[in-house]
């Protein structure tokens, strides 16, 4: 029986590139900014690092492939880079090598380094992506508001939502964040909007207007971890250690079998389940302090606050309207902006979802620090509804 | 010998029908001659159609909902617009049909009578022996140019018919074809549009003087005259060209079949026999039907019609498909569908849309003929079919027998209309389809609008035009789904 990667590993240092629309910015000045942030804050050089991640997810607009990129971007010396790429949740893929690398004693110190350079694209939004050569055979020729918009249309028939509240529930998610980016400088949208801006933007995948979805940034984040034991000697103290770690892959039952009903994510129950099980989280409701989740788009957020049983099953409207994850709510999410206004540079993401956690944890969020929170979780997903990858986090002071 | 004859028929027209006012209109001021012709509708494909997918359509409605259509052993596909010059088109029909690979199939084409020419074929080899059910599908979506006085007479539209010696609902007495190069227009490869010569000259010299030529040799041979005619049914785009005919031959100009220019157009290979469906629906058994065509010479075929003709039920009529269609006012849209306007297609109309084609052979089943599995263990069915069943905890290998969806009906579980991916008829509607016996499609939408579909909506599946790769000159087929 697995044991679990809880207290096994500290996290000793973070860094964040300011995300956004970065025109001065190679990829490989938005990595050196997260990584020269990260190792100040772990207080170590470079030949202590032991081995390094590397995640990238469009890599041909990107930096390229491989791991050369990042080696050469940071002058790494001559150590292993693996490059993982798990859609949008490629960050905490990186994390997860990183972590798993000091759990099984390969590397006392690893680096997890997300990057993603987006506006160098051309596209307003995201790029389409290339998905073999049977799918867009069969597939339809969709974009991601398109395939997420759809939560929108499933949910409303299952828990007979009318289309006007869930609409207004969802400008609500994207008020809320609009005014937690406002107070963080590295955030690529610092803006407040009200909700009737929300309702009448422009529309982008019906219910999904512009203010529902995510920015489409360019960004790099970095984490470095090594063990509780390593991180003491270096004389840490007011130490973060990583809880649970867990990603669920759909195996294409959302797509092609009906049990599904596709008004939430089946891999975020799987993956939340174990993640509070080796967090030892019995009442995630009451136990996690704050969340990062993955709220490409407004929808994605409000079901997966049911999917985290945070919120009941059929209750998300309700509590997302009465505040409950407002900044001043019971468990504040998305208290850095989230996605919606932090950005989304895919492969930072779930690496800028741990960095927010992490200074919140040591009381290091400056105008957005929130009182004395002692669990933070992060759910990072890639893919669509129908068939994704959910990556789920949980972070804590050690021994707590 | 036994009787040969057709056993059914069923047209396909495409959803819309142009304003022809609209179009007349807008075109006004450069060709005001065109006002006269401004009157009634014609048919209009969606962008997403093309001879091939309305031919499917039109055959799909012959030969019903049964998995088993083994008993189709040629097909022949008529078209002067079929979608590729080298690769048998009549074989991508038969791949979405799923009928079996050892049915014959042909193409005939480079003449408006392409479609007569293939059911005096398809009459032949069934009368031969041959061939025991054959199906004939004509079909067109000839293009104008914008201010075209074709581009108020065309309309886009499908026929098919089973050639057969049994349950005949009209049989076959005789046939005649003259084959004269009169060149009335012309179109070479790579050639959008038709060089029309003056329309006086084809009327008198061509249509006056070559289709009765036909008509008299099939009296001769059929030991008949003009008055023994019930419905005479000519395609032109030149007015009373057909009644001017009618009375030449000794045919009562009132048995002229209405050509339905006021609201389908001139179908091309497809309009004699679209006709022909039209006025069968009408016709009373022991009535004698002289269908003709121009174009290349003329064909002419004569039909009786049979007692079983008061039994001939079709789910959709020639009339009921004109009744239902959706009068369209947007002459942009028509020109922009059809890729007469060049049109800002923004970055993600510049996708790459190879096609590979290792791939499309190696599911050939799967994505042309929409064919899944079904679990031998479990009972379940799913699409694209895999080694390892979809269904939870099932891990045996290779359990799946083939499934086939295109005709079950389907409900829609989720959906949107998206603004951003690339459409040429946006918003792109797509989403999660149920089928009602199990297995679920995430498909794409067509033939709506704005507001039609919802979770829990009823719909089928249609075959039409996924993509077309404009670099390689490629059209890639799928299966969609509509609104039932």
């Amino acid at each position: 029986m697995a044991t679990g990667i809880r207290d096994k590993v500290a996290i000793l240092g973070m860094g964040c590139s300011k995300f956004g629309e970065r025109w001065d910015a190679s990829p490989e000045d938005l990595m050196v900014e997260s990584y020269v942030e990260a190792m100040e804050d772990a207080g170590i050089e470079p030949n202590q690092l032991d081995a390094a991640w590397f995640s990238h997810h469009i890599d041909d607009i990107g930096a390229g492939k491989g791991g050369t990129p990042m080696s050469i971007a940071l002058r790494l010396p001559n150590i292993a880079v693996t490059r993982v790429e798990n859609y949008c949740a490629s960050g905490s893929e990186a994390f997860r090598g990183a972590v798993y690398a000091v759990a099984a004693g390969a590397a006392d110190i690893a680096i997890a380094v997300g990057m993603e350079k987006l506006k160098d694209t051309g596209f307003g939004g995201l790029s389409p992506t290339n998905y073999g050569t049977l799918t867009p055979q069969i597939g339809p020729s969709g974009s991601a508001p398109g395939n997420f918009a759809q939560l929108a249309s499933a949910y409303r028939a299952k828990h007979g939502v009318s289309a006007e509240d869930l609409k207004r529930a969802i400008a609500h998610v994207s008020v809320k964040s609009h005014a937690n980016g406002a107070k963080n400088p590295k955030a690529h949208l610092q803006k407040e909007v009200t909700e009737e801006q929300v309702l009448n933007a422009p529309m982008i995948a019906e219910p999904l207007g512009l203010f529902d979805c995510c920015g489409v940034s360019d960004g790099a984040a970095a984490a470095i971890v090594t063990t509780p034991e390593i991180a003491k000697s270096l004389g840490k103290d007011n130490i973060i250690s990583v809880k649970a770690l867990q990603l669920a892959v759909s195996n294409g039952l959302e797509n092609q079998h009906n049990s599904w009903d596709g008004s939430y994510f089946h891999t975020v129950r799987v993956a939340a389940k174990k993640a509070y099980a080796e967090a030892n989280i019995t009442k995630p409701r009451e136990q996690v302090s704050m969340m990062e989740v993955h709220d490409c788009f407004s929808v994605t957020e409000l079901v997966t606050m049911e999917d985290l049983f945070i919120s009941e099953e059929g209750n998300a409207v309700k509590d997302v309207m009465d505040g409950f994850y407002d900044a001043d709510g019971k468990v504040p999410c998305q208290i850095d902006g989230g996605l919606k206004c932090f950005g989304h540079p895919i492969g930072a993401s779930g690496l800028r979802m741990l960095y927010e956690m992490y200074l919140q944890l040591q009381g290091r969020a400056g105008e957005r620090q929130l009182k004395n929170p002692s669990i933070g979780l992060t759910h990072n997903l890639g893919g669509q509804p129908a068939n994704n990858v959910c990556s789920i986090a949980i972070i804590g002071a050690l021994d707590s | 010998m036994s009787d040969v004859g057709i056993s059914s028929i069923a047209g396909y027209l495409p959803r819309l029908r142009l304003s022809k006012k609209t179009v007349a209109q807008a075109n006004s001021w450069i060709a005001p001659n065109l006002m006269g012709k401004g009157k009634g509708t014609r048919s209009m494909a969606n962008w997403d159609e093309d001879s091939v997918t309305m031919s499917v359509e039109a055959i799909r409605r012959v030969l019903g909902k049964d998995d088993d259509r083994s008993h189709v052993d040629s097909l022949y596909f008529a078209s002067t617009t079929m979608p590729f010059i080298d690769r048998l088109n009549s074989g991508i029909i038969r791949a979405a049909l799923t009928l079996e690979e050892e049915t014959e199939c042909i193409d005939i084409s480079s003449t408006l009578k392409s479609g007569t020419t293939a059911l005096i074929q398809a009459l032949d080899k069934v009368k031969s022996g041959s061939s025991s059910y054959s199906i004939v599908s004509a079909s067109d979506k000839r293009k104008a140019r914008s201010a075209s006085a074709q581009e108020l007479d065309f309309g886009d539209g499908a026929v098919a018919i089973a050639v057969d010696s049994k349950d005949l609902i009209a049989k076959y007495i005789n046939s005649s074809s003259l084959s004269i190069d009169f060149i009335d227009h012309f179109r070479q490869p790579n050639e959008e549009f038709d060089y029309n010569w003056e329309e006086r000259w084809i009327r008198d010299e061509g249509y006056l003087k070559i289709v009765p030529k036909a008509i008299e040799e099939l009296f001769s041979k059929a030991n008949i005259s003009g008055s023994d005619i019930d419905h005479f049914i000519l395609p032109s785009v030149f007015p009373r060209v057909d009644q001017m005919i009618a009375k030449k031959c000794g045919i009562n100009p009132e048995n002229v079949v209405d050509n339905l220019a006021l609201s389908t157009g001139d179908t091309g290979s497809a309009h004699s026999l679209l006709m022909f469906a039209s006025i069968l629906e009408k016709a009373n058994p022991g009535d004698k039907i002289l269908i003709s065509s121009f174009g290349g010479g003329s064909d002419v075929i004569l039909f009786e019609v049979t007692d079983n003709i008061k039994n001939f039920k079709p789910e959709q009529t020639i009339e009921s498909l004109i009744n239902n269609g959706v009068e369209e006012n947007n002459y942009m849209k028509y020109l922009t569908f059809n890729d007469l306007v060049k049109w800002e297609k923004g970055m993600r109309g510049e996708q790459d849309r190879k096609t590979a084609l290792t791939t499309l052979y190696r599911h050939n089943d799967a994505i042309m003929g929409l064919v899944g599995g079904k679990c031998t263990k479990t009972g379940t069915i799913q699409y694209p079919a895999s080694p390892i069943s979809v269904s939870p905890n099932s891990p045996d290998l290779n359990t799946q027998e083939p499934y086939k969806f295109a005709e079950k009906k389907a409900k829609i579980l989720s959906w949107s209309a998206d603004y951003l991916s690339f459409s040429v008829n946006p918003p792109n509607h797509y989403g999660v389809v149920d089928f009602e016996e199990g297995g679920r499609i995430m498909v794409d939408f067509t033939d709506v609008e704005k507001g039609d579909i919802d979770s829990g909506m009823d719909v089928k599946m249609v075959f039409r035009v996924k993509i077309v790769d404009e670099i390689r000159g490629f059209t890639r087929y799928f299966w969609k789904a509509i609104p039932v």
